[in-house]
């Protein structure tokens, strides 16, 4: 089961901003999308969320997105915001309540306090969401998304998660917690699309990664397929030499070794 | 008072806000049945309702002057504050909710001004621009639908004007907002002046904003309107909820995010049109009532707008009553009241909420 943007192109105000991407994700993957600011990797997921309108058509396991109702695609993949908002003084375990699609059955309510559990926030469900850190608030989000899905397997369809930069804010033991969780939602079947700008997460984590850049999807592979010397050199625009681990595994890459 | 007790720093928010909500609503219903009793029981004319009542229990007529007083009086301007604060208050909800914004107020931003010129267009022109069956058919529901299409049309303004990509810009309502009602306002002012001394009477209460006009004819015209958007709003709740994070979150959970903004723009401009169409403009409810209750029992839209429906409208039977004793028997005005009590709560949220609200 894939999913899959065809032929994707955006267009912002007057400024085309993705021209004819091509994506596709597997399920029981998680794939990374990197690539530089304003390269258009939020736009990219937006439009596969179909968040901006966008010409070229997108399919989640085999069924074209456009014929979809929103309550259909709701149960089918969850969207994590590189930003988010709250409005009101919701507490923690509202906001992860919001992620249930149907009504707040006692059996569901215990699914938000694992989620909670899950992102490592076990006791702050009576907090206030605002008054919580940045970081505290990206993972209250997470769990928020995690809850919608929470099975990576309904009725034989694998679920979805898409998520633009999940732990952009977070410390370096939170982004192990959410990477592993992450990898381990794919490894039962769901599909994991994240966007990431850390790469040595990344060639740790991602089964698969797409390079987008200049509005283009410039390289997709493997991790070691993509992340090369050549394409990150010509991606970010600064010389970049990779290495790998003496244990002979991930790539990975400093940027001291970076030469202008 | 109960309502404020709430106490956010000591860490004793209850994980479960909804039994509280609940628990709050059958004091709120308790609290309405005793400020109607005493809305029924007080007033300039020593009628009293008991004796009133007692004389029926025994199966004795009314007196003429009893029987005016109570069932052409006291009752209709009971139920009709009742109607109005329930209105005004969960028209305050519903549209805080929709703009993400807990100042948006459709007193605040225009939309009463939009609803009262539409009334006043209708009191003013309606007979020189309708034809008279239209007229005949319409009847007293003229007035109503009139301040229900002027709402309409300046909340659907205000929300495109303020709301970009989805997102509100407080800044651009408030200041939309004030540009909306001061238009709205000039207008009606140069519709004044075209008005006939008969219709100058009938809008001489605009300005004031009050009950004293009620009657049954005007309430049995508000009344429909304001059932169906207070029966209508709770079925917005959880996609008001939603819309607190914003409009492409509540859309990727599944809520049909169109759907609710257009219905919660219709529930709005019906029941502030209907309100204002029978009790001129009165401000503050729709800020304060709903500010109160997220307090007391959190945000979550489906126990705040039934809890709104009753604290919004004991507050208003409560500031009517206020209005016709202090200065009794004249009356003040009840927007001097309501003013007086709600002006101040909504410089305190902008004080308390500077940093939550974006300004
Ligand atoms: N609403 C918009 N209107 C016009 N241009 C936009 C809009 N949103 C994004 N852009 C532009 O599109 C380009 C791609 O933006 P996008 O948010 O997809 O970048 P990104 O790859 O996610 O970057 P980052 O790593 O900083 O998050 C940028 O140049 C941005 O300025
Ligand atoms: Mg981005």
């Amino acid at each position: 089961m894939i999913f899959a943007g065809h032929d994707i192109t955006v267009t912002l105000g007057r400024r085309a901003i993705l021209h004819g991407a091509a994506f596709e994700a597997r399920a029981g993957q998680l794939t990374a999308i990197v690539g530089p600011n304003g390269s258009g990797k939020s736009t990219l997921l937006r439009a596969l969320c179909g968040e901006v309108p966008f010409t070229g058509y997108v399919t989640v396991n085999g069924q074209d997105t456009a014929r979809l109702k929103g309550w259909e695609l709701a149960a089918l993949r969850a969207v994590l915001p590189q930003a988010a908002t709250l409005a009101f003084p919701f507490t923690v375990i509202e906001v992860i309540r919001l992620g249930l699609t149907a009504g707040t059955s006692a059996g569901r309510d215990r699914l938000t306090l694992r989620a909670l559990d899950t992102v490592g926030l076990a006791g702050y469900a009576g907090r206030f969401y605002q008054e919580l850190s940045g970081g505290e608030q990206q993972r209250v989000q997470l769990a928020r998304v995690l809850t919608q899905v929470w099975e990576p397997v309904a009725q034989g369809m694998p679920r979805w998660l898409l998520l633009d930069e999940p732990v952009s804010s977070l410390d370096i033991g939170h982004q192990l917690l959410v990477m592993r969780l992450l990898r381990d939602y794919a490894r039962r079947g769901g599909g994991v699309i994240a966007v990431m700008h850390d790469l040595n997460l990344t060639a740790m984590f991602a089964d698969a990664v797409r390079m987008v850049h200049d509005g283009r999807i410039i390289a997709a592979g493997a991790p070691a397929e993509v992340l090369t010397d050549a394409i990150l050199s010509r991606a970010y625009g600064c010389a970049l030499r990779v290495n790998r681990a003496p244990a002979g595994q991930a790539t990975w890459l400093l940027p001291h070794m970076a030469s202008a | 008072m109960t309502l404020a007790t709430f106490d956010r720093s000591a860490g004793a928010v209850p994980q479960d806000r909804v039994a509280a909500a609940r628990r709050l609503s059958l004091w709120l219903a308790l609290l309405l049945a005793c400020v109607m009793a005493a809305s029924l029981a007080i007033g300039a004319a020593g009628t009293n309702l008991w004796s009133a009542l007692l004389s029926l229990a025994r199966g004795e007529a009314l007196s003429v002057v009893d029987r005016t007083i109570l069932w052409d009086i006291r009752l209709p301007r009971t139920l009709m504050g009742a109607l109005v604060g329930a209105a005004l208050a969960v028209s305050g909800a519903v549209m805080q909710g929709l703009f993400r914004n807990p100042l948006a107020d459709p007193g605040i931003v225009g939309v009463s001004a939009g609803a009262g010129l539409g009334a006043i267009a209708a009191i003013v022109l309606g007979a020189s621009l309708l034809p008279a069956a239209v007229m005949a058919a319409l009847g007293a529901y003229l007035v109503p639908l009139a301040a229900f299409a002027g709402g309409w049309l300046s909340t659907i303004v205000l929300y495109r004007v303020s709301t970009r990509g989805g997102r509100t810009s407080v800044a651009t309502m408030l200041l939309a907002g004030i540009a909306l009602g001061a238009l709205a306002g000039a207008v009606s002012g140069l519709l004044v002046y075209a008005a006939d001394d008969q219709q100058l009477r009938d809008l001489t209460f605009w300005g004031l904003g009050s009950l004293a006009g009620a009657t049954w004819a005007k309430l049995l015209a508000a009344a429909p309107i304001i059932a169906l958007a207070l029966v209508g709003a709770p079925l917005l709740a959880r996609g008001l909820n939603a819309l607190a994070l914003g409009e492409a979150a509540a859309g990727h959970l599944g809520i049909a995010v169109e759907r609710v903004k257009t219905l919660a723009i219709l529930a709005v401009a019906g029941a502030t049109g209907a309100a204002v169409a029978v009790s001129g403009g009165i401000g503050f409810i729709g800020i304060v009532v709903p500010h109160l209750l997220r307090l007391a029992s959190g945000p979550d839209h489906r126990a705040l707008l039934p809890n709104a429906a009753l604290l919004g409208a004991s507050l208003l039977l409560g500031a009517d009553l206020v209005s016709r004793t202090v200065i009794s028997p004249a009356e003040l005005p009840i927007g001097i009241v309501t003013a007086i009590l709600g002006a101040p709560v909504f410089l305190w949220i902008l004080l308390r909420r500077r940093m939550v609200v974006d300004l």
